[in-house]
């Protein structure tokens, strides 16, 4: 078999007995395998994510600053500090503006450029390139450029200089939270990031779509365009349109890096992540209210999700396939 | 597996995302210069912050500031490029170097664990398989929130503040890496393994001598999309790194933004040096990684 190479790394040494069926003896025995394959990764997940996680709710129960090894039970008093605190509410509120502008922006923006690659006869992995590359760039190097240079608040920086040209005066884009001008740059930002890796979905998913469902609905009389996009390729889209959501709302939960470096003195735009970092990493050190605050934040995760599956039919896609 | 651009037939969720479009259209000249026009404006848009990062690190500070808008620098300033590194208040080699270290070692590490885990996980008859794979998609919704304080914590109490230890292993058990590596063995030929089987191997040697060389294409992928999501993370070296010797590159670059003077042209060589790795890692890998994207099993 010209596919095996002469030096394989660690591999047991082969049975010699009945090479057909599967081996008897515990080097052969699937039960064995399964661990030795996942064995190490699940040791790994239960040390750095389960443990922390089980951490992170013990923690909560407890009056823990400064200190991760706790005395005092409070019972459900971190949840109620947490949840009437105004600073960790408006967190949530942040997170929720962001991710009903963010999600929506995203999933049309990469659809739009998705449909108009796939249409494209020539230089198509040219453009596609184009679109794709920012997914290379990382969130604080994007924050730089558009905190010091395109959302600059002087009157060199880009967007000012050509606002100027219409007669429009000087505009302070991060410095204040009123108007919220420091919106426009925290979804610009984000959405230039990601939205040439969910454009690479949506035109694997395109590329899928059987070619005779159009020419059927040619024959019945559809017009191309709108008329097929609204009756067949979005139906089709409805699995990756799906994943696209549930991931987009995931990373958005997330939201750190461009919320920290580009609001970093300021106290308005804070996500949920930024306030626990400070809160639990900042000059209080509470890990206790810091931990029931994380947790109250995967409880809303997890019944947005939940949520979502149900009105949109998450996996239900898969099933079909 | 093949490299050139015709997809294989034998399997439907193999696409090539860079072949010609399938229909043959015959719109008119109008509409298919409005669609150019309208992909080249999009395109522009998409660059400019490309061009004002090149822009910026090859100007002079007062050239960027002046009171007029300059589209090329008047003299290319060749010069900045040593810059960053001369800058005593941030010890930029260092941090490039961390970043690569940490970057190999987490995409070597997560690739070597994750594929291990996601074979098992789409292969390996086991009763309880199923429930495993649950316990490691549920990881998937915890937010990092909360698994960030007490991992630092656990991290500290192992004494593991800034060195590559703390910075690489708490890394490499990724639900979501495990999850598209199952996914992706769950659609690998298995007449190949079955071969191997007969031919007296066992799971590991079937596995490392037929599976992997024969998926090297997504390995290939996966590798890519790690090892930038490995250079790009903020969050976790923000917290490890507390010592300026254990910054990566990007904890350095946020650093210039809270500095206390503003040194643009050096701001921005740093930012175009920080990304110019990844540029040429994504330029070269493209199709592997497209294509990856593509076969990772999140789609219609």
């Amino acid at each position: 078999m010209s596919t095996i190479t002469k030096d394989g790394v660690s591999s047991p040494a082969p049975a010699k007995a009945s090479p057909a069926k599967p081996r008897r003896g515990l080097r052969g025995s699937p039960t064995f395998n399964f661990w030795l394959f996942t064995g190490p990764f699940l040791i790994g997940l239960a040390i750095f994510v389960y443990l922390p996680i089980l951490w992170s709710l013990y923690l909560s129960f407890f009056e823990a600053r400064f200190t991760v090894t706790p005395s005092e039970f409070v019972g459900l008093d971190n949840y109620v500090t947490m949840l009437t605190d105004e600073e960790f509410i408006r967190s949530l509120v942040t997170f929720t503006i962001f991710a009903v502008f963010i999600v929506p922006l995203t999933w049309g923006t990469s659809l739009g450029l998705a449909l108009m690659v796939n249409r494209l006869r020539f230089m198509r992995a040219f453009f596609r390139s184009v679109f794709f590359l920012p997914t290379a760039v990382s969130y604080v190097a994007a924050s730089l450029v558009w905190k010091m240079s395109i959302f600059s608040g002087v009157r060199f920086g880009m967007l000012n200089t050509f606002l100027s040209l219409f007669g429009i005066d000087n505009t302070a884009w991060l410095a204040s939270p009123d108007p919220p001008w420091y919106w426009l740059v925290i979804l610009t930002v984000r959405l230039w990031l990601q939205a040439g890796f969910y454009m690479i979905l949506f035109i694997a998913a395109l590329q899928n779509i059987p070619q005779e469902l159009y020419e059927a609905a040619s024959i019945d009389g559809a017009k191309p365009g709108w008329q097929t996009f609204w009756h067949i390729t979005l139906p089709q889209l409805r699995a990756t349109s799906t994943a696209v959501i549930l991931l987009l709302l995931v990373a958005a939960y997330q939201a750190f890096d461009e919320f920290f470096n580009l609001l970093n003195k300021t106290t308005w735009g804070r996500p949920p992540l930024v306030e626990l970092y400070y809160k639990a990493l900042g000059d209080s050190q509470d890990y206790g209210a810091g931990s029931a605050g994380a947790l109250i934040l995967t409880v809303l995760i997890c019944l947005v999700t939940l949520l979502q599956g149900k009105f949109m039919g998450f996996g239900r896609g898969e099933e079909s396939k | 597996m093949t490299t050139t651009t015709t997809p294989p037939s034998d399997r439907v969720d193999r696409v090539d995302v860079s072949a010609k479009p399938r229909r043959v259209r015959s719109g008119s000249v109008i509409g298919s210069t409005g669609l150019y026009l309208a992909t080249g404006i999009a395109a522009l848009l998409f660059l400019i912050p490309f061009y004002l990062i090149v822009r910026n690190a090859l100007m002079t500070d007062p050239e960027i500031t002046g009171e007029e808008w300059k589209w090329f620098p008047t003299d290319i300033q060749w010069g900045n490029v040593s810059e960053p590194f001369d800058d005593p208040s941030v010890d930029f080699a260092r941090s490039l170097w961390n970043s690569a270290v940490v970057g190999v070692l987490h995409t070597v590490g997560t690739l070597l664990f994750c594929s291990l885990a996601g074979y098992g996980l789409a292969r390996i008859p086991y009763q309880h398989a199923n429930k495993v794979f649950y316990m490691v998609l549920g990881t998937l919704m915890v937010p990092t929130a909360v698994t960030f304080v007490p991992s630092f914590v656990l991290v500290s109490s192992l004494g593991w503040i800034d060195t590559y230890r703390g910075l690489i292993i708490p890394g490499l058990f990724s639900g979501f890496t495990c999850f598209l590596f199952r996914q992706y063995f769950l659609g690998f030929p298995k007449e190949l393994e079955e071969a191997a089987r007969v031919d007296g191997l066992g799971y590991m040697g079937a596995y490392w001598r037929v599976v992997v060389p024969n998926s090297l294409n997504f390995f290939a992928a996966m590798a890519t999309i790690t090892f930038i999501s490995g250079w790009n993370s903020f969050l976790w070296p923000l917290v490890i790194g507390q010592d300026p010797s254990a910054w990566t590159v990007q904890v350095a670059l946020s650093n210039y933004t809270t500095g206390q003077t503003v040194n643009f042209h050096l701001i921005f060589m740093a930012t175009a040096i920080s990304i110019l790795p990844l540029v040429f890692v994504f330029l070269f890998l493209q199709r592997w990684l497209v294509q990856g994207i593509a076969q990772t099993g999140i789609k219609g």
